[in-house]
């Protein structure tokens, strides 16, 4: 008995220790969100194109110029979030004192031209990145065999969360951001350039995702659909963490990927809708969410 | 006034069931076949059947000559989105208003059984190439089915048997949860039973599963020495994937129940190079399938999948019997369609059962390692040939529509 209970106790810490590393993903794409739904108020539906967009130009990247994985890390987030910026510009300012619900729309839209576009250039069976030489391989723990790569992306997404969280809420940088999202027209009056601020903030909020693009792509398939599959996920990690707050969000994010790793392992059929069991069950107690301030 | 508004009432409802009636009875035999491509444009299975398909049933209609019956051959196609209820409306429209004699392609068997389901009421033939579960001339078979390419017994019988048999005893399943992931994982289960193995768990993961890690470590730790996935298309992908990065690959063997070509491709050739799989198909396998297979890819683009071809070779067989009968009246093309046997680069050693069941020979083969390929399209090399008596399960009495 006390074998077989063991044997349950070694398990139970490899799903928590895989739904960590699913979490730390989810924290890394709902930071992006995050900041662009939280701070700017957009909502945002292209962020999962975005980030199927980072994938696929770390693809092509490698492919065509020779880029290997670690300039793409930079290079990607970059490229992903110039093209944030053209949008913002563009296309989501002319509609910026229009109600929520026209930037929805266009977002959405304009994720669905763009996964479009994506099915009909590379097909919808999805191409296959290589895991980077130096990170291949794992570590033999005692309870699971845990792969070189996902032990990087745990520490990866630690780093760029805290580092994110750390210039948003400690740095002047990121206290001209929130005073200029909260009061635009005084902070216009002390000289701050606001548009500017928002479309660089939305532009970082962008390059966000392509960066979990990047990180994604040796790990899953990189097709067209990958970023609708988890909009939703992060969408719903971002209302339980309540909307504004960047802690609230990678926390919630790191949490909702043990919780959802635990469905997975005691009733998997439900490991798709458990975050938004929880979803309903945290808005109905404290509807501005776990870490949002009750307006 | 009451008494009006009864008689309206009552006359609107049986001008409405004799309307409906007339629908029912309709089947276009007008002399002039139009055959409808039913598939999935822009979603999961697009690479598999979507445009592809269409291409296979105009080269059908092309190399037959493009005339039957003396009149022109027409084609019209829809994108399915994978939806029965949109797929069940597009077949009403195509059979009761344009004259659509059948609908082919047909992609995801609740499709393919929306559509089924309307063309029995109309009596018009249903052509499905591009699902799996073997439903169609089983539980719901009627006198109009016709299902070619393969079905789920043949993808048991053809990858589980041999690995049983070669000793690898026991299973754990990795399943889609949907109809079609729960039919394949019933039929391996039960090859695997029958052959003296044993089913040791599954885990039943929902369709569009990015992320598998989770199920693989219960698959590791469920001392398996196979690790079967009963799933399709991107989670076959996703799934080989994280089998591999866990190190599962190592210890275990991984068998793909359902792998098309586009999927095969998208594999990493390191962890999926040495796993075997049935197909239906394969393009490189002699010099008609090349021949065939290269005119394909000048128009599309890519390789065809066993689906494409099926396609192609059902379409080819249908014009065929359209032509000895003389007629488009689908009982007598039906009748025709059963006695001939299909014959092309495709169906080989193949016969049309009563049943609507298309037997031929399937092909075991195994998915080639990095330095065995050639260039992208070389992925499979053919293990051997398994006859189609073997692949398929014997026709049930209940669907003999002889």
């Amino acid at each position: 008995m006390a074998s077989l209970f063991d044997i349950n106790l070694f398990a139970l810490f490899g799903q928590l220790l895989v739904g960590l590393i699913n979490g730390s993903f989810y924290a890394l794409l709902s930071l992006g969100l995050a900041i662009i739904f939280g701070l700017l108020k957009i909502i945002n539906f292209a962020q999962g194109a975005m980030y199927m967009l980072g994938a696929f130009v770390a693809l092509l990247a490698l492919k065509f110029m020779g880029v290997n994985y670690w300039f793409a890390l930079i290079l990607v987030p970059l490229t992903v979030g110039l093209v944030g910026v053209l949008m913002e510009r563009f296309l989501i300012r002319p509609i910026a004192n229009e109600d929520h619900l026209y930037s929805l729309l266009l977002t959405f839209g304009l994720a669905l031209i763009i996964q479009g576009s994506f099915t009909h250039m590379f097909g919808s069976s999805g191409l296959s990145y290589a895991v980077p030489e130096a990170l291949k391989g794992g570590t033999k723990l005692p309870f699971m065999y845990l792969p070189n790569y996902r032990a990087w992306i745990i520490i990866v997404s630690v780093i760029v969360c805290a580092g994110t969280w750390w210039m948003i809420e400690k740095t002047n940088l990121g206290a001209y951001l929130r005073a200029g999202t909260e009061n635009p027209q005084l902070m216009q009056a002390f000289g701050i350039n606001v548009p500017l601020i928002v479309t660089l903030t939305f532009g970082f909020g962008v390059a966000l995702a392509g960066f979990a693009g990047v990180m994604a792509a040796p790990v899953y398939s990189v097709s067209p659909d990958m970023g609708s599959n988890i909009l939703i996920v992060v969408f719903a990690i971002v209302v339980i963490g309540g909307m504004g707050s960047i802690g609230g969000a990678i926390i919630t994010g790191l949490g909702m990927g043990v919780v959802e790793g635990l469905t997975k392992y005691f009733y998997p059929e439900a490991s798709n809708t458990v975050i938004f069991l929880v979803m309903v069950i945290v808005l109905l107690l404290k509807p501005a969410g776990l870490f949002g301030k009750e307006a | 006034m009451k008494k009006t508004n009864k008689t309206v009432l009552s006359a609107v409802v049986s001008g409405v069931i004799a309307a409906t009636m007339a629908c029912g009875a309709q089947a276009a035999t007008d002399g002039q076949v139009k055959l409808g491509v039913l598939a999935d444009m822009g979603g999961t299975y697009a690479d598999i059947c979507g445009k592809g398909c269409v291409t296979a049933t105009k080269m059908a209609i092309e190399d037959f000559g493009g005339n039957v019956l003396d009149k022109p051959i027409e084609i019209v196609s829809a994108d399915s989105q994978l939806k029965p209820d949109i797929a069940s409306a597009i077949a009403r429209k195509w059979v009761e208003d344009q004259g659509v004699d059948a609908i082919g392609g047909l992609v995801s068997s609740a499709v393919s059984g929306a559509v089924s389901k309307v063309n029995a009421d109309t009596k018009n033939i249903t052509l499905i190439s591009g699902s799996a579960s073997n439903t169609f001339t089983t539980k719901t078979c009627n006198p109009y089915n016709v299902h070619w390419t393969y079905n789920v017994v043949a993808l048991a019988n053809g990858t589980v048997k041999p690995m049983v048999q070669a000793g690898k005893k026991k299973w754990f399943f990795i399943t889609a949860d949907y109809s079609f992931g729960h039919a394949l994982e019933g039929m391996a289960s039960k090859v695997i039973n029958e052959n003296g193995g044993e089913v040791l768990g599954h885990v039943r993961a929902p369709l569009g599963t990015t992320d598998f890690s989770s199920y693989i470590l219960q698959a590791q730790a469920s001392g398996a020495d196979v690790v079967a996935l009963a799933n399709a298309g991107n989670d076959t992908v996703n799934a080989l994937k994280a089998a591999s990065e866990f190190g599962l690959t190592e210890q275990m063997d991984v068998a793909g129940l359902l792998v098309f070509t586009p999927n095969a491709q998208a594999m990493d050739p390191a962890s999926a190079g040495g796993m075997r799989l049935t197909s239906g198909f394969y393009w490189d396998m002699d010099k008609e399938t090349r021949d065939w297979s290269k005119r394909f890819e000048q128009r599309h683009g890519e390789i065809p999948s066993m689906i494409h071809a099926g396609v192609y070779s059902v379409t080819t067989h249908y014009l065929n019997a359209v032509k000895a009968a003389g007629t488009d009246e689908s009982d007598v093309v039906m009748k025709k369609m059963k006695e001939m046997k299909p014959n092309d680069f495709f169906a080989r050693n193949a016969t049309l059962r009563p049943d609507g069941r298309m037997v031929h020979d399937m092909l075991y083969v195994e998915i080639k390692k990095q330095e065995e390929r050639k260039d992208k399209n070389d992925i499979y090399k053919i293990i051997k040939v398994i006859s189609g008596d073997e692949a398929y399960s014997p026709m049930q009495p209940q669907c003999n529509f002889s």
